[in-house]
């Protein structure tokens, strides 16, 4: 598994002690490590199924980040995963979530998670997913997020090597009083790949801040699809959508943002671009002595990096 | 400046939606010579630098473009700049995700030279940027216009061309970044770079070995460049004349 995962570029972490980590392959726990301030819980419930709980203690500063890797490993199977996450007061952690598929045919992978960040904490999530290039991972992930008072998450998520395969997120958040909330993600899609995003956020507290950003690159007959949704109730709350979408061939994208201010004090803006490779940019790099599709790629990768 | 000419433009034309914007236009460039394309708004300038760079959509109709003794009239952008022909935007574009490390490299590279970290920090040093500051940055919309300029001559200086289309880069630009063009373009002559400078400015003209004087898509006027800047002060601002046959009785 580990070895799939330094196969794909990630970093090889897993015998760090220092490093606390968790390794799942379908429903078995290759390897599981913790550090003071960290409780991590997991339960097999079912076949393919697992229970992960994670509990970052009141005040605690993990000081490096936790490493999880989830996969499958052969080409067919399924991996459930029901992740629990609570961050206690003041405590920080970043995680880094790395998921592979390396030779999936016809994988499932789900996630249901739901995140509580309590007051004053903050916690970042980083996942990055390395598929294969068949196409044959199903990802659905579903979030409910809920940010206590000064609170902040942030998550990123990144899937640019191999292909997407079908992906669905749908993750709901609410933010109290001055929580922060970033929600980034990054995804290519190529083939007949389907991409579909969806996310919420709720400012219900004075002050509430959240971004909702979605980077797509589509070729082929690839679609995708972003919806966001920013709510601002509360007075002084902030929020931003931004969806880029660059399609290429016959692929294909939409964006449908919808913002709903409820008070005088709240702004919320968007921007949404989608089309194909801009011209002026594929001609500078032209003029510097990359072919069309060369330009095309780095201008692709730059969207997707920036 | 060498003898020999690097490019020779004969006869070109173009015409966009009917209207014909470039008409029979020649002229020759030495290695190390800075030609000064002088002419007021909209007489196709910039679309003579488009056309010579064989961005798509102005592709000439008629003519030929010779670079270095071969025929580059119909290869498409990108074999041209490996040839050795490139080209300064009059706005440069932004490319978000790419730092300046990597935009800088790209030209040279694609001729097939490596860049050293020396190189980038000498390339930047040349357009007055701190390469420490910049080299990490990206050129996305946090650098200004102005900067963007800057980054993309130090860019074009690391990729060595034969000849470069430098358009209008004093538009937009401080006096210090107008003072640094003049010593980018002393850097191209020594080079042996051919330089067709593009501009509407008599100040740039300056700078020239020789300069034409662009009217309605014609060569009109083609020699000296203080004599074709006296030209284009006193005859051309004032001009609202539309027919360029006039102008060629007068002259």
């Amino acid at each position: 598994m580990v070895e799939a995962y330094r196969k794909a570029g990630g970093q090889d972490v897993f015998a760090d002690s220092d490093i606390a980590h968790v390794v799942l392959e379908r429903d078995r726990v290759m390897g599981a490590n913790t550090v003071e301030g960290l409780e991590v819980d997991i339960e097999k419930q079912k076949p393919g199924m697992v229970a992960v709980r994670i509990n970052v203690l009141a005040g605690a500063k993990i000081e490096k980040p936790v490493h999880m890797c989830f996969g499958v490993l052969p080409e067919k199977g399924k991996q459930f995963i029901d992740m629990d996450v609570e961050i206690g007061e003041k405590a920080s952690v970043e995680v880094k979530a790395d998921c592979v598929f390396p030779n999936a045919i016809s994988v499932e992978h789900r996630m249901e998670a739901s995140v509580l960040v309590k007051e004053g904490a903050s916690f970042i999530y980083r996942e990055s997913h390395f598929h294969g290039e068949g196409g044959g991972v199903e990802v659905k992930a579903r979030s409910r997020i809920d940010l206590e008072k000064a609170s902040t998450f942030k998550t990123y998520f990144d899937l640019q090597k191999g292909r997407a395969g079908s992906v669905e997120f749908d993750y709901a958040s609410e933010l109290q009083k001055f929580a922060t909330l970033e929600m980034v993600a990054r995804m290519q899609g190529r083939e007949d790949d389907r991409i579909r995003i969806k996310e919420a956020a709720d400012l219900t507290g004075r002050g509430a801040r959240a971004l909702l950003e979605s980077r797509l690159a589509l070729q082929d007959k690839a679609r995708g699809e972003v919806l966001n949704e920013l709510n601002a109730v509360a007075p002084d709350s902030r929020g931003h959508v931004e969806c880029t979408e660059i399609i290429k061939n016959e692929a294909s994208a939409r964006a449908v943002p919808i913002v709903d201010v409820q008070h005088p004090s709240a702004k919320v803006t968007h921007e949404a671009a989608i089309g194909s490779v801009d011209s002026g940019q594929l001609q500078t790099l032209m003029s510097r002595g990359l072919d069309e599709e060369e330009a095309a790629d780095t201008i692709i990768q730059g969207m997707l990096n920036g | 400046m060498r003898e020999q000419n690097i490019l020779v433009v004969k006869d070109l034309s173009l015409e966009l939606d009917s209207n014909s914007i470039l008409h029979e236009l020649s002229f020759e460039l030495k290695a190390g010579e800075v030609l000064g394309m002088i002419g007021p708004n909209g007489c196709g300038k910039s679309t003579l630098a488009y056309s010579l760079m064989g961005l798509k959509g102005y592709e000439p109709d008629s003519g030929k473009i010779t670079l270095k003794g071969e025929d580059i009239t119909d290869l498409r952008p990108d074999q041209r700049a490996r040839r050795g022909l490139t080209l300064a935007w009059q706005e440069p574009a932004r490319f978000e995700g790419i730092s300046v490390r990597s935009f800088l490299s790209l030209g040279r590279k694609s001729r097939g030279r490596e860049v050293t970290e020396e190189e980038l920090e000498w390339a930047l040093e040349e357009v007055a940027i701190v390469p420490d500051k910049y080299l990490d940055r990206m050129v996305d919309k946090t650098l200004s216009g102005g900067e963007r300029k800057r980054i993309e001559l130090a860019s074009i200086l690391l990729m060595e061309p034969e000849v470069v289309i430098l358009d209008e880069p004093d538009s937009g630009v401080d006096v210090v970044a107008l003072n640094n063009i003049g010593d980018v373009i002393s850097r191209f002559r020594e080079n042996d770079t051919g330089v067709i400078l593009i501009t509407h400015s008599e100040d740039m003209l300056e700078l020239t070995d020789r300069a034409a004087l662009v009217c309605q898509g014609r060569l009109f006027k083609e020699g000296d460049a203080r004599e074709i800047s006296g030209y284009f002060r006193d005859e051309c601002l004032p001009c609202e004349d539309e027919d360029i046959n006039r102008h060629r009785e007068v002259s």
